[in-house]
């Protein structure tokens, strides 16, 4: 790998930049006509136009990136996350042309895409799922009660046809099954046209734990540990953390050989993250989905282990990697990462582009890490995601490593447009968080008091 | 009879227009969607009443408080 592309922007780009400087291959950015003065633009040894603002007509789109590969001589493209990481098509076209693709098969990738393939090869793996039932048509009770003793409660009664938590019913009492089984159908019957139902079982109170693996092929897997992910709000993660709080250690050690166990299943090749619902108060683990790309969030997984994630996916996509021993990979201290947002957490969360017409962060020292893709006079538009920095903090503590991340927060300097720096550092300070009562509605059902505490931070 | 101005919330891009001018509308109904920051933000009637126009095109850029429609109520 002489000269790689990265079809990417902002703070992946830079990061991906970064490894691939340190390995001595040369770098190329693309960038669209609203990033032509972009900090990844600036920082790379060639950059190449491919087009408009909007994503679909640059980031996108496959043909304008291939094109800047092939005229630009790059023998690689990395696609760090979002945009075409995850496009199966756009992993086969890189092969096609030629080009090495630093990321999983397409046939990995589009096995994961598929909710129902992924659920069917975690199963095969003997990774545990969200137990579930058969379809139940209309009119059939007989073994309905059976079905819900398996499943487990309390548990959702889903439309078969329905979906985006519509014709969704909760029990949670065994002797209020049929009935809710018959009112669901009648309902379904009426909205979707089909009355068929199934059971599924329902965490109340959810964390999002997941794995960090790398595939090595036919040649096996390991893992780097799990990372907490369990602040969100509209299912975008805002505060990730390893190792996850107050996880007990046969958990994790479960958690860590099912993503593994997967990964051999598959045979799969590079970086991924095998995400799974953990259920808040008995452990019980469920697989949700497996990401086949490098995540946000792996500078956590990095600050705790030491190692290079995207140089291992370079060295293993040039062919000078083949496997590494699960036993020289230590987990040490505590990290937890802060997502930086143009958004108003005031006004739900509403995104805030904008000018950085003031943005100051403070400098990396050991134990803090930023990956930013923004300087001040920078305009963070609308076109792409809010986020405009991540602040990766790690200690030998927790309490360490949250302390450190909020020191860091307090020091950020930001005007021009509204962020969730106060917020951040509200969920940080937070009772419960420090406790490590984390759960995926911690955000949701404490949200007038963060939003409370943010504002008394922001004026003191 | 009062022309209402209908502004937009956030800075974003018209990403797909619902409404007709003529068209009847209650307070709520969406007239347009704005896409910014890849979250989708509806543009809504603030009252009931008459949509008398539309003051933007798909795919155009808008700033925050820009009145994108106007309504009869």
């Amino acid at each position: 790998m002489k000269k790689l592309l990265v079809a990417n922007r902002g703070e992946i780009a830079r990061r991906v930049f970064r490894s691939a400087r340190e390995l001595g291959i040369a770098t190329v950015a693309v960038y669209s006509e609203a990033d032509a003065k972009a900090a990844h633009v600036v920082e790379a040894d060639e950059a190449i136009a491919i087009g408009p603002a909007a994503a679909r007509e640059s980031y996108l789109d496959m043909a304008k990136v291939l094109d800047a590969a092939r005229r630009s001589g790059a023998d690689a493209v990395h696609p760090g996350y979002g945009f075409l990481s995850e496009n199966a098509d756009f992993a086969e076209s890189v092969g096609a042309a030629g080009l090495t693709w630093v990321g999983p098969s397409p046939a990995s990738i589009r096995a994961m895409g598929d909710k129902q393939r992924a659920r069917a090869l975690a199963e095969a793996a003997g990774v545990p799922i969200v137990p579930g039932s058969a379809r139940i048509a209309p009119g059939d009770t007989d073994g309905v009660e059976a079905a819900g003793a398996t499943v487990g409660y309390p548990l959702l009664v889903k439309a078969a046809a329905g979906g985006g938590g519509i014709g969704m019913r909760r029990v949670d009492d065994p002797a209020k099954l049929l009935e809710t089984v018959a009112a669901t159908q009648s309902m379904a019957g009426k909205a979707f046209g089909d009355g068929s139902v199934f059971l599924e079982r329902f965490v109340p109170k959810a964390r999002h734990i997941e794995i960090q693996v790398f595939g090595f092929g036919e040649a096996g897997a390991v893992h780097l540990h799990e990372r907490d992910c369990s602040l969100q709000r509209r299912f975008q993660k805002v505060i990730e953390e390893s190792p996850a709080p107050g996880l007990p250690e046969p958990v994790r050690a479960r958690m860590a050989e099912a993503a593994v166990a997967l990964c051999r299943h598959t045979a799969y090749c590079g970086a991924g993250t095998v995400e799974f619902i953990v259920d808040a108060v008995s452990f019980e683990f469920f697989f949700l989905e497996m990401n086949t790309r490098i995540q946000v969030e792996h500078p956590v997984t990095e600050m705790v282990t030491g190692m290079d994630l995207v140089a291992m996916q370079l060295r293993f996509a040039s062919g000078e990697m083949h496997n590494l021993q699960q036993s020289a990979i230590r987990s040490t201290g505590h990290a937890v990462e802060c997502r930086l947002y143009a958004e108003n957490p005031q006004k739900h969360f509403m995104p805030s582009p904008g000018t950085l017409a003031v943005f100051t962060m403070p400098d990396e020292a050991a134990g803090l890490r930023i990956d930013g893709g923004y300087r001040q006079g920078d305009v963070v538009t609308p076109f792409y995601d809010p986020m405009i920095a991540k602040v990766i903090a790690h200690g030998a503590t927790r309490d360490e490593a949250r302390a450190k991340a909020a020191k860091a927060l307090r020091q950020i300097e930001i005007e021009g447009l509204a962020s969730n720096r106060s917020f951040l550092i509200a969920c940080l300070e937070d009772d419960r968080f420090a406790r490590g009562d984390v759960y995926t509605g911690f955000i949701d059902e404490h949200r007038a008091g963060l939003v409370a505490s943010a504002a008394e931070e922001t004026c003191p | 009879m009062a022309i209402i101005d209908i502004k937009t919330e956030i800075t974003g891009n018209i990403w797909k227009i619902e409404a007709q001018p003529g068209q009847r509308l209650e307070e709520g109904d969406t007239i347009m969607i704005l896409e910014s920051m890849k979250m989708e933000i509806p543009v809504s009637a603030t009252e009931d009443g008459v949509l008398v126009e539309i003051l933007a095109e798909e795919g155009a850029t808008v700033t925050e408080g820009t009145v994108v429609a106007r309504i009869e109520a």
